[in-house]
């Protein structure tokens, strides 16, 4: 089966790389899926949930805050000034975030808190809008 | 005990306290120049793939840029200045103020007006103390700088750069190049307006020397640029804090080590000193014994 190559990278660290089928993440022209072989492509990144297949059948799930994404040769990076892995969100910490943010109307942080809650799959059902 | 040795024996117990303390002072430095060095390299994959984004950016398109654009007669300069918020790292700071120095008087030779930004409390106070204006200051992060800080001193030196009235026509940085553990330069460079032909690339992808895929813009090269120049502006600054850190500690590493060394000299001599005031004490008992002795004999012998 035909595979990318995926690096995403935070301004500070690695965050993940590996191999995938699909990757989705959200651009300022709304969700781009990006499979093997698409056309290169260099677009601005949103915040929110960048989801990546693996080729073993995996997800792996990560909420990632400005940035841009660039694809050439069946190699597609993802950098972002932050980016997350679902199972290093503190959810605790987002939820208390999120509560934070919307006493304080705060519309930056409560998207991306809730981009955290999201892609740590705590706001069960909920739609990102 | 006399008071000559007395007093070397207290100058040798305060040298030795120093003497603790610099030795930990110094094997703190150390461990944390290697953290400092794990920073850097931690940071170089995303700036490696974002300079390469905006070369790609700048090779496939024409787009214009305001911080790409050079300002017809520029007038006035900004300095970012990068310095330490502690001392005890021996010339860290001074060199980096001096470097500074002698750029703003360069720029100033150029008819431009030079406006001072700082990072560092160091450098802040130099400033302060010989009332010398300072625009925007930072200070609290400069042996652990985050992304977020780079972030806020970015932000701040890019709307002053796009300000349509009061703002300033060019950005240098002044920043400390680790180059080894024994080496660290203060160096300049000039942050805005970007050239995007001498875009920094690193050794390593420099050797590829790629061509680049038509890539497809999205929302459009204007769109891509107008998010991907300040984030190359705040990696840039980001990289310039993360090689400071790294030379602050190794700049103190070494100050440390010979403050050491100095005092491991001044407790061997002050021994040998506080060694020579006893034994000239001892012997000056013994004379003096020994005159009293023959002083008694002298007058019991004038008795008889």
């Amino acid at each position: 089966m035909a595979e990318l190559h995926v690096e995403l990278v935070a301004a500070d660290r690695k965050v993940w790389s590996g191999a995938a089928t699909i990757v989705v993440a959200r651009t300022a022209s709304g969700d781009t899926g990006i499979m093997p072989g698409h056309t290169p492509v260099l677009s601005v990144l949103e915040s929110g949930p960048v989801t990546i297949r693996t080729t073993d059948g995996g997800t792996v799930v990560a909420a990632v805050h400005g940035g841009f994404i660039s694809f050439a040769d069946n190699k597609l990076s993802l950098l972002a000034e932050i980016a997350e892995l679902a199972d290093e969100i503190d959810v605790a910490r987002a939820e208390r975030a999120l509560e934070n943010a919307k006493s304080e109307l705060d519309a930056h942080a409560e998207r991306r808190a809730e981009v955290r809650l999201v892609a740590a799959g705590a706001l069960g059902g909920h739609k990102l809008v | 005990m006399g008071a000559q040795l007395r007093v070397y024996k207290r100058r040798i117990r305060s040298v030795t306290a120093t003497k603790k303390i610099t030795k930990a002072m110094e094997m703190i430095s150390a461990s944390r120049i290697v953290k400092a060095q794990r920073a850097v390299a931690a940071s170089t994959p995303y700036a490696d793939e974002l300079t390469r984004a905006v070369t790609a950016v700048a090779t496939r398109s024409n787009a214009k840029h305001p911080l790409t654009t050079e300002k017809p007669g520029a007038s006035r300069a900004a300095v970012l200045l990068i310095t330490a918020d502690r001392g005890l790292a021996g010339g860290y700071s001074t060199n980096a103020i001096k470097q500074a120095a002698a750029l703003s008087a360069q720029l100033r030779e150029e008819g431009k007006d030079v406006v001072t930004y700082i990072v560092g409390r160091k450098g802040v106070s130099y400033y302060n103390f010989r009332e010398l204006e300072v625009t925007g200051s930072w200070t609290g992060f400069s042996d652990k700088p985050t992304y977020g800080d780079a972030k806020a001193v970015a932000s701040d030196l890019i709307e002053a750069f796009v300000a349509e009235t009061g703002g300033v026509d060019e950005l240098h940085l002044v920043s400390t190049k680790f180059e080894s553990m024994l080496t660290q330069t203060a160096v300049t460079a000039r942050l805005l307006p970007l050239k995007l032909d001498e875009v920094q690339l690193s050794d390593e992808s420099k050797a590829k020397h790629e061509i680049f895929p038509l890539y497809d813009f999205e929302p459009s090269a204007e769109g891509v640029l107008d998010a991907l120049l300040p984030r190359y502006v705040e990696s840039r600054i980001y990289n310039a804090l993360l090689q400071s850190a790294a030379s602050e500690h190794a700049a103190r590493r070494r100050a440390m080590k010979s403050a050491t060394d100095n005092a491991g000299e001044l407790i061997k001599s002050l021994t040998r000193l506080a060694n020579s005031a006893r034994q000239a004490e001892i012997t000056q008992e013994i004379s003096e014994i020994v005159g009293g002795a023959n002083a008694l004999a002298d007058a019991s012998a004038g008795s008889e």
